[in-house]
């Protein structure tokens, strides 16, 4: 692996490979000393174009945690606001010696642009391409799932484990979601099944071609038992729009409401019995997608994921970077 | 294999187990005991190796607690040729829940070569804690050194040129039967 574009693709072997070495990054964390040498003297470039302070936040801590030097570019107040290209902006990059860029575009497939292109010799890693991917969000929640599927079924370690046989409902804005689609295929190639509940008018054309079971009524998924829930962020530009009236209708239908919340409480993870569990890639809008006793939920793993992401990305950022890809 | 390839056995399975019962024995000689004694395997084969050390020390003396004084030390991430070796996945390191700090670490592992791996556990223990001492267990010396590390109980001396090829097998890690581990040189 030289690049991580996306999930589509990604072999199950390296899937593996990313989470069991993530279970080892998470182990750093609560040691004594938080901090590894392995990429003393790289360079880590955060190149992004599109407003995210957590995921930025993210890759920085898991480089900085790796003793990599991080270089953060954003394009507000850059060159690129005086209308410098993607490429003269990463052979800027390149010229200072990064030796990876993580890469947030609101253009799908500028990651895979970046990586295909000679413009620079930099590892290049996906941290979301327009509507397209975000694999390391989808690595994250994989290792969350992981590892209480694993704990359920009694395994010592979820190391080496997948998610065979489990069920994951996502659900709400699959359209614009990228956290979805990455989800769809990582999950699929870990062995699990993917079910969507979402409005027609928020579900992408093509959908049934998808690996996935397509629900238009929450509460007819939520009977199909579903192991985890993960509901996605109803972006505040959408409201209002053609796609959905207003936000209470939409918490109404498509939200995790406290109602909802009394059945999800009542899931299982397969046939064990420890209880289901609720996903949410952040950040909240409590009140509209989720409430705020499902947020707050004993089976919520939403903090868990953040210090997942950390982790996910320390390992992704080892593998890219360590070992010689040519 | 090329043609001028041979593999000549140089340590049984009864050789290993011997082998262990002595170093077993080495370690309780020079600690006189085994008060604050933590045995860390270095994976992937120094780990079952300690677990045996530790059994074995749990006969010596019924003082010593396996359970709370054996664990794993990986240091994958601590290597000094990660830009040129293949990326790979950390194995789990494992430590008492006391911790090491004041303790005598013995470190395990199966061959001692140029040194480095052993120059990179001394790293990984620095980020753990500060113990008392630190002395180092191998199954087998092949001599080599890059660096100023020795061991202090050793299995076997194996004299070995450096296009030879030192194989240990062991059941846990390899998937054959007890009886037919072995240490093994391809010249």
């Amino acid at each position: 692996m030289k690049h991580l574009l996306a999930t589509e693709g990604l072999k199950y072997h390296d899937a593996l490979a990313i989470l069991d070495t993530a279970e080892e990054m998470a182990a750093v964390t609560s040691r004594e000393v938080k901090k590894l040498p392995t990429l003393r003297g790289r360079t880590v470039v955060n190149l992004f174009y599109e407003d995210s302070t957590r995921t930025r936040v993210s890759f920085e801590a898991a480089a900085k945690r790796l003793s990599a030097d991080v270089v953060n570019f954003s394009a507000k107040g850059s060159s690129v606001s005086k209308g410098e290209s993607l490429k003269d902006t990463v052979q800027t990059l390149d010229a200072m010696g990064a030796d990876a860029i993580v890469i947030r575009h609101s253009a799908a497939g500028a990651a895979a642009q970046l990586a295909a292109s000679d413009w620079s010799e930099a590892a290049v890693i996906n941290a979301g391409d327009g509507t397209h991917e975000h694999p390391t969000q989808a690595l994250l929640d994989a290792l969350t799932l992981r590892r209480d599927w694993a704990a359920a079924h009694g395994s010592a370690s979820p190391r080496g484990t997948d998610l065979s046989g489990m069920r994951v409902l996502i659900v709400g804005d699959i359209l614009h979601s990228r956290v979805a689609r990455s989800n769809v295929w990582l999950l699929r190639t870990l062995g699990a099944e993917v079910h969507f509940a979402a409005p027609a008018t928020l579900l992408p054309l093509g959908v049934e071609h998808w690996p996935v079971t397509v629900h238009y009524n929450l509460d007819e998924a939520l009977v199909a038992a579903p192991d985890a829930v993960m509901m996605l962020r109803v972006q505040a530009e959408r409201m209002g729009g053609a796609f959905f009236p207003t936000a209470a209708e939409y918490s109404r239908r498509w939200g995790l409401t406290d109602e909802r919340l009394t059945v999800v409480q009542q899931l299982r993870l397969g046939e064990t019995e420890a209880p289901a569990l609720i996903l949410h890639p952040g950040p909240m809008n409590r009140g509209v997608e989720i409430s705020a006793a499902a947020a707050d939920s004993a089976q919520t793993r939403i903090t868990e994921q953040v210090t997942n992401g950390v982790a996910v990305r320390m390992a992704v950022l080892h593998l890219l970077l360590t070992g010689d890809p040519r | 294999m090329s043609h001028s390839s041979e593999t000549a056995q140089v340590m049984a399975a009864s050789d290993i187990d011997r082998a262990l019962t002595r170093i077993a024995h080495e370690i309780v000689e020079a600690q006189r005991g085994t008060e604050g004694l933590i045995i860390l395997g270095i994976p992937r084969r120094g780990v079952p190796l300690a677990q045996r050390l530790g059994a074995k020390l749990g006969t010596i003396d019924p003082a010593f607690d396996p359970e709370h004084s054996l664990g794993a030390l990986d240091i994958t991430m601590y290597r000094d040729d990660l830009r040129t070796s293949g990326a790979r996945t950390p194995e789990p390191t494992t430590l008492p829940a006391a911790g090491i700090d004041a303790a005598t670490v013995v470190l395990v592992d199966d061959v001692l070569y140029s040194g480095r791996t052993i120059r990179a556990a001394l790293d990984a223990l620095a980020d753990y804690g500060r113990p008392a001492v630190v002395r180092l267990a191998v199954l087998v010396d092949r001599g080599h050194r890059e660096l100023p590390i020795r061991a202090d109980h050793v299995g076997k001396n194996i004299p070995t040129a450096r296009h030879e090829r030192v194989t240990v097998r062991i059941a846990q890690i390899d998937g054959i039967s007890p009886e037919a581990e072995e240490v093994v040189i391809n010249r």
